[in-house]
């Protein structure tokens, strides 16, 4: 894994955020991750994605992703420049989507609560902690050994295509 | 267990974690004898289903591979969502789906007005203990069938299609045992939506819920449909009911060939120590507020609040049963002049025995809007969005911000019966008090 630390601002939303309000339905003609990314997270403001534009890290409370299989939700999300996201818990078919996608996602229970919309925090996947603003480390749950496999193949996509060339 | 014919709820009460169906069906199909909570498994997946909207992006992964799908025979594919098309992009999307059905030699192909894939799906295609995965969350459903089926992505679904396999983590089942007698106001939906109140919105995430108990056997199949579908919205990767005389006969209806011999496996099965309790006798109309599906209250609650849309439809009340209900309310009376009630077939086979048997008249005639089957409403990009500040009943299954159109429209879900209720007296109403006196 390339991927040894993530380094940004983030962006800090509630519980239960839906794949509705991360990308509405009436976007949902769209593929292209640049175009959906315009859209972001408008469901929980309009003022999202401009929100947006200078964060790279999502802090989230509970069961983010919750709601429609919509892989769109993961793309918008990536093609508005966000790098990893932070949660309390993920519902389970965005957490999949996300690593097929290369949207690394953490569960670090306890998260939201110490971090503000802004702040300047490293994501360190080598020692599984985020290293806040204050130089406090919170610990997340390893990434479990299936799902390494995957973004180190560089998503399921990449992965399959290593599969069908053997 | 298997060898043990009949004696299954003898030889497995106790056993609760290493035996629930999901576990079961996902053993034979990774071709083991048992699984364990938590492992994963590579699993052979029997049928793959697609649709306007996330299907798109899997036919993206199929070009860019330049690939052809080896076994046409199991992926499904609908054009569902846009139903008619309300829009260029979505009818470019048609046509690319059109396309790539010509190339691939995918005979399961459903264009515009067929109706929703879960409707579809159910009448006769799902058999019991099959695995099945869908792009979309609410492939729940075919849980009610006593097969595995969970939403996965679209990425996901790409590689169930090119490889005929995916993995999963075998999940923790969660047993909700149903006891009494459903009363004849109650609908499927009253049921999910007291178990939601319950659960929450995250209160079965990861896990199978899994159904048992006596009370099973006055659930009928489109009550235990709706169940399955909107077990997702408290974050279940599945919903699953024992194959019973319910199920048996419905399949049969379809004239699916059922190997009883073969299916031991999925009958029911006592478990000792359930982990929630649903007594049907005590149910009352429940309806969710705004804006979760989670957000469950009594009708009694909200009784007067206005609204100026209603909706029946979707895959979660689209049905023969959800019409006929509503028909039952809505027969000899007038939808208010302040509401506009839209009725959208789950299907092309609901639309046309509703049209037989006298359903479609009877609902037109008290003013109701009747639509091309499909997802209609539900979806919030076609056949009646609503509007700000707007106020809608649905018997869909979401009603998160901005899901049926503007995110500042307030959206109540409840039974179909609720909804013609809330209909005719132009807000939310106790369907008990139209059943009294008309029926």
């Amino acid at each position: 894994m390339s991927l040894r630390r993530v380094e940004g601002k983030v962006l800090v939303v509630g519980d239960n955020v839906d794949t509705d309000v991360i990308i509405p339905g009436r976007y949902l003609t769209l593929t292209d991750p640049a175009e959906l990314g315009k859209h972001a997270l408008e469901g929980l403001d309009p003022s999202m994605p401009a929100k947006l534009r200078e964060k790279n890290i999502v802090v989230a409370g509970k069961n983010f992703g919750c709601g429609s299989s919509r892989e769109h939700a993961v793309l918008a999300l990536v093609g508005a420049g966000v790098k990893v996201v932070v949660a309390e818990s993920f519902a389970r078919i965005f957490y999949r989507n996300a690593i097929n996608r290369g949207l690394l996602v953490v569960e670090a229970p306890g998260i939201r609560q110490k971090v503000s919309e802004g702040d300047r925090v490293v994501v360190d996947f080598e020692r599984n902690v985020i290293e806040l603003l204050s130089g406090e480390l919170v610990s997340f749950k390893p990434i479990a050994k299936e799902v390494l496999e995957i973004i180190e193949a560089g998503g399921l996509i990449e992965k399959l295509k290593k599969e069908l060339q053997k | 267990m298997e060898r043990d014919r009949g004696g299954l709820c003898e030889t497995v009460a106790g056993r609760v974690e290493d035996s629930s169906l999901t576990s079961r069906i996902l053993a034979r199909a990774s071709g083991r004898k048992k699984v364990e909570v938590g492992e994963t498994v590579l699993a052979r997946v029997d049928k793959v289903v697609i649709h306007d909207v996330t299907g798109p992006i899997a036919l993206d992964v199929v070009e860019e591979l330049k690939t052809r799908v080896p076994d046409p025979e199991r992926i499904f594919v609908f054009l569902d969502h846009y139903s008619p098309s309300p829009s260029i992009p979505a009818s470019n999307i048609h046509r690319r789906f059109r396309a790539f059905i010509r190339e691939s030699g995918i005979r399961n192909f459903f264009d515009v007005g067929e109706g929703v894939c879960h409707q579809v799906m159910v009448e006769g295609l799902v058999k019991p203990g099959e695995v099945i995965v869908g792009a979309d969350s609410h492939t729940t459903t075919y849980g009610a069938l006593s097969a595995f089926a969970t939403g996965i992505g679209s990425s996901e679904a790409a590689y169930a299609m090119l490889t005929g396999k995916l993995w999963f983590k075998v999940p923790e089942p969660l047993y909700v045992k149903v006891i009494g007698a459903m009363p004849e106001y109650a609908c499927g939906k009253d049921v999910i939506l007291s178990l939601l109140g319950v659960l929450g919105q995250e209160g079965a995430n990861y896990k199978a819920l899994e159904f048992i108990g006596p009370g099973l056997k006055s659930l009928s199949m489109s009550d235990r449909l709706t169940i399955a579908n909107m077990s997702v919205e408290a974050g279940a990767k599945n919903a699953i009911f024992p194959l019973d005389d319910v199920t048996l006969q419905y399949v049969r209806s379809f004239g699916l060939s059922i190997d009883l011999s073969k299916l031991d496996y999925l009958k029911p099965f006592k478990v000792e120590n359930p982990h929630y309790e649903v007594d049907l006798s005590t149910l009352e109309p429940m309806v969710a507020k705004p804006h979760s599906p989670a957000n469950v209250a009594k009708v009694g609650d909200v009784e007067g609040t206005r609204i100026d849309m209603a909706f029946i439809g979707s895959c979660t009340n689209g049905r023969y049963e959800d019409l006929s209900i509503a028909a039952r309310i809505l027969k000899g009376r007038r939808v208010s002049r302040d509401v506009r009630l839209l009725i959208t077939p789950a299907s092309k086979r609901v639309f046309m025995k509703a049209l037989e048997e006298g359903l479609i008249q009877i609902l037109a005639e008290a003013g109701a809007i009747i639509t091309p089957p499909g997802c209609g409403a539900c979806f919030g990009a076609n056949l009646g969005v609503a509007g700000d500040d707007e106020v809608v009943i649905s018997s869909s299954n979401r009603n998160f911000v901005g899901r049926m159109g503007s995110p500042k429209a307030r959206v109540y879900l409840s039974s179909p019966a609720t909804v013609a209720a809330s209909a005719l007296t132009g807000h939310i109403t106790d369907p008990r008090f139209f059943l009294r006196v008309g029926a």
